[in-house]
């Protein structure tokens, strides 16, 4: 077994959840390759989703498959960076507006 | 990006043989990944069989004005191979009599071949339905005495085949050098302006797209309309149909995967991508690649190789189309390169 957390040549394996839990790897599997199809939203708007998305729950297997689909489908650097900050700022956001709440706290608290 | 080939450079890899080699070890000796032989042969396709000869292709030379970090021809203007009038003497004959409908001349840059026009001339005389000239667009910008080949292709209702492996400038000039995609746009405008991709002249300019980089190419369709959009949009350019061609590992694009420690990782893209529906269709099935030299192999990647055709008949000057057609193709792991998702070839897509 690695001695790392995460080894890049595990992103191939991922197929194999299915092995031990077929019905729900399969579904998994079903509803992930449906959700990436062409719909309301075009194939490369939802890679650039992805990518965001990507960054935000931190996954590095996740970012490696995006960046590369995005250069596969003629994505941009400066479009994916863009995705990656659209990420980030709802991140630091969803951070900052419970400021919010301490600052309703602190009042509430202080004389 | 390279300033010199390989050969110029003498670089271990400028031998086929030790490209060859290199392909046939590591991961594939070790049996991490199927041989393309193993591979075809789950679905009954080893040996692979030509079908119907559509396609003749003749590398003009492999003299080129660039000096592409992809090329798998290690093309560029250190390069002297260049096919002569005898030669070509003996492909206008072969040219007359094939079964083929369509010619294909490619390089290097076959307009630096110093009998090209007149070969043109005399090889569209013969009435090939589809006539295509592989062109990298900044060889019309090069120099004085070709900057009317547009109107010299157009004479001869020549089929234009045209590199440009992006849309934006940045990409284009890293694969193939600084500058290359403006002159590159221009030339294309003067295509345009002499009626190519223009309703109702029937002139075909058609585009030629690859990944630059260690990836593969996505969606035909997606990408052609993409370009066709950008470049409508930034330069008021037209073309008729965009070709997505995979980078095959070797060359100097083999170089590039090693250097960048790319190699296993695009092996593994390759191989898990393979679609036994393009192995019925991989363009040598239906295509002959003569070389500069005159000898006959199976697509131009094997011409690169030094991997003769297995036919009694290796030369052009012994050219019999039957006797070629009951060959076995030769194959290495370099294939995975056409049958990888959507398939590629010269004409693009083959699945």
């Amino acid at each position: 077994m690695s001695k790392n957390y995460y080894d890049p040549a595990d992103l191939r394996k991922f197929g194999e959840i299915t092995e031990w839990s077929e019905e729900l790897g399969s579904k998994f599997f079903d509803y992930y390759g449906k959700v990436f199809e062409e719909g309301a939203l075009s194939a490369r708007e939802k890679s650039l989703i992805a990518l965001a998305v990507s960054h935000v729950v931190k996954c590095p297997y996740c970012i490696d498959a995006y960046t590369k689909d995005g250069l596969q489908r003629g994505i941009t650097k400066e479009e994916m960076m863009e995705a990656v900050h659209a990420g980030a700022a709802i991140e630091s956001g969803a951070t900052l507006v419970h400021g919010v709440q301490m600052m309703n706290k602190y009042k509430k608290l202080s004389m | 990006m390279p300033i010199k080939s390989l050969k110029a450079r003498k670089d271990d890899l400028s031998s086929p043989e030790n490209q060859l080699k290199f392909l046939s070890n590591g991961i594939f000796r070790k049996g991490d990944l199927p041989t393309f032989k193993e591979k075809i042969a789950e679905t009954g396709n080893f040996p692979l069989k030509p079908k119907k000869l559509e396609i003749l292709q003749l590398n003009l030379g492999y003299m080129c004005n660039q000096v592409c970090s992809h090329c798998h021809v290690d093309a560029g203007p250190d390069r002297k191979e260049i096919m002569t009038v005898e030669t070509m003497k003996q492909c206008l004959e072969v040219i007359k009599n094939t079964g083929a409908h369509t010619l294909d001349l490619t390089g290097g840059a076959p307009e630096m071949n110093p009998n090209f026009r007149w070969f043109v001339e005399e090889a569209s005389k013969a009435g090939i339905k589809d006539f295509i000239v592989r062109s990298n667009l900044t060889i019309i910008l090069a120099n004085k005495k070709y900057h009317d080949l547009p109107e010299f292709f157009k004479k001869h209702n020549v089929h234009v085949a045209s590199s440009l492996p992006f849309y934006k400038r940045e990409k284009t000039d890293k694969q193939r050098g600084s500058g290359v995609f403006d002159k590159s746009i221009k030339a294309l405008q003067m295509l345009n302006a002499v009626g190519y991709a223009q309703e109702g002249t029937g002139l075909k300019l058609d585009l030629v797209y690859n990944p630059s980089g260690a990836f593969l190419p996505t969606d035909q369709e997606a990408m052609e309309n993409d370009f066709k959009v950008a470049l409508k949009e930034d330069f008021n350019i037209d073309f008729n149909n965009l070709f997505a061609i995979t980078n095959l590992p070797i060359s100097r694009f083999l170089e590039y995967l090693i250097a960048s420690e790319n190699y296993e990782d695009y092996m593994y893209a390759l191989v898990d991508a393979y679609n036994p529906t393009a192995v019925e269709n991989v363009m040598c099935t239906n295509t002959i690649s003569i070389s500069w030299d005159g000898w006959l192999y199976d697509c131009d990647f094997n011409q690169m190789l030094d991997l003769k055709v297995n036919s009694k008949v290796q030369h052009i000057s012994e050219y019999n189309e039957d006797l070629l057609n009951d060959r076995d193709i030769i194959i290495s792991q370099h294939c995975y390169g056409c049958t990888a998702g959507a398939g590629s070839s010269c004409q693009g897509s083959v699945a």
